[in-house]
């Protein structure tokens, strides 16, 4: 109420909040990492376009690795199981996170999802996020990397069309490289030129789970990830 | 489109706050948004449009900040040109976003009675 004169007319307040409006999800993603780093398990945030070739890379993750470490999987889709079910024939234990009509993860999502699969037992998670190159840049989800499977087709200008999601990029893998001598106008230089132009420390590694090409060095970079502070790692690791 | 979401977790804290100050209406929404932050703006004014129909704000006036993106040297050689590979000119240091990342609920102004 009016103090001066006791009118009973309402008072305009100004309240300073100063707060990330995603204090929440960032929370929640923390919660995650701290779950995480409890049970030792390496997470990573795998995003990129529709059709970029994500699921085709854990697939060729898991034939590299079959018989070593212990992979799971949490796919985000908008509508189906389809992508759970293909990494599921690869060996690994996979849950689908359907979002509907969200086209992200958040962490509150995977926090969920992780109450459906045995997680705990697991050396490294993969989040494979909504196929989208805009908004899952933007959520915490918990993870220790992010990386982004960018494929040959989609254009050397990818990176400066979607700055955001290469700038928090930790790796990029060139996917489908075996399509390049297809793709005379497709130079890799200048994809690279134009990832040091949004990445402060550009790491790309050309793959093709088809051939194989590549696979051998993302699993020494993946191998290089420690948690949950790494001290300086290999060659092309992140450092934090 | 995740401005929608973005605005819905926004509506949810401004609930948080009117509530705690007993505040009978919110009459003005201040917000930060960095240029480099993946937020659409105008999307972002639209979803506040679209929410703010009979909710505490629904007379309130959003007021956008908009923050250009800065990239400067980690250990202090300044800032680097534009349009340039993101490493100091001067060290060859990945370079810091040091502005443009804000997604950020400045400031609310309540009406209480």
């Amino acid at each position: 109420m009016c103090d001066a004169c006791g009118c009973g007319d309402s008072e305009l307040v100004p309240v300073a909040v100063h707060e990330r409006i995603l204090a929440t999800n960032d929370r929640t993603a923390q919660h995650n990492r701290e779950h995480f780093h409890d049970h030792h398990v390496t997470v990573i945030n795998l995003m990129g376009s529709p059709g970029s070739g994500k699921t085709a890379v854990l697939e060729a993750t898991a034939r590299a690795l079959s018989g070593g470490s212990k992979l799971g999987v949490l796919v985000g889709d908008l509508a189906t199981d389809h992508d759970a079910q293909r990494v599921r024939k690869a060996g690994i234990v996979a849950e689908a996170i359907t979002t509907g009509s969200a086209c992200h993860l958040d962490a509150d999502m995977v926090h969920k999802g992780l109450h459906r699969l045995p997680w705990r037992s697991f050396e490294y998670l993969f989040i494979e996020n909504v196929g989208n190159l805009v908004c899952p840049a933007v959520y915490d989800l918990g993870q220790d990397v992010n990386v982004v499977a960018l494929s040959v087709t989609e254009g050397e200008d990818k990176p400066l069309k979607y700055p955001i999601i290469f700038r928090k990029a930790d790796l990029v893998l060139l996917t489908k490289v075996d399509l390049l001598p297809a793709l005379p106008q497709v130079q890799v230089e200048r994809i690279e030129e134009n990832l040091s132009l949004v990445m402060p420390k550009p790491v790309m590694i050309p793959v093709s789970a088809t051939t194989g090409v590549g696979i051998d060095q993302w699993i020494r970079w993946l191998k290089g990830v420690n948690i949950p502070r790494g001290a300086a790692c290999a060659i092309g690791a992140p450092s934090w | 489109m995740h401005e929608y979401s973005i605005v819905q977790a926004m509506f949810d804290r401004i609930d948080q706050v009117a509530r705690e100050r007993r505040a009978t209406a919110v009459r003005r929404v201040a917000v930060r948004i960095g240029r480099a932050a993946g937020l659409d703006v105008s999307l972002f004014r639209s979803a506040f449009e679209l929410f703010r129909i009979r909710t505490i704000c629904d007379g309130a006036r959003l007021d956008v900040e908009e923050v250009a993106a800065r990239w400067i040297c980690p250990v202090g050689h300044g800032a680097l040109p534009e349009g340039q590979p993101l490493v100091c000119e001067v060290c060859g240091r990945p370079a810091r976003l040091e502005a443009g990342d804000e997604i950020t609920l400045m400031k609310l102004d309540l009406e209480v009675a």
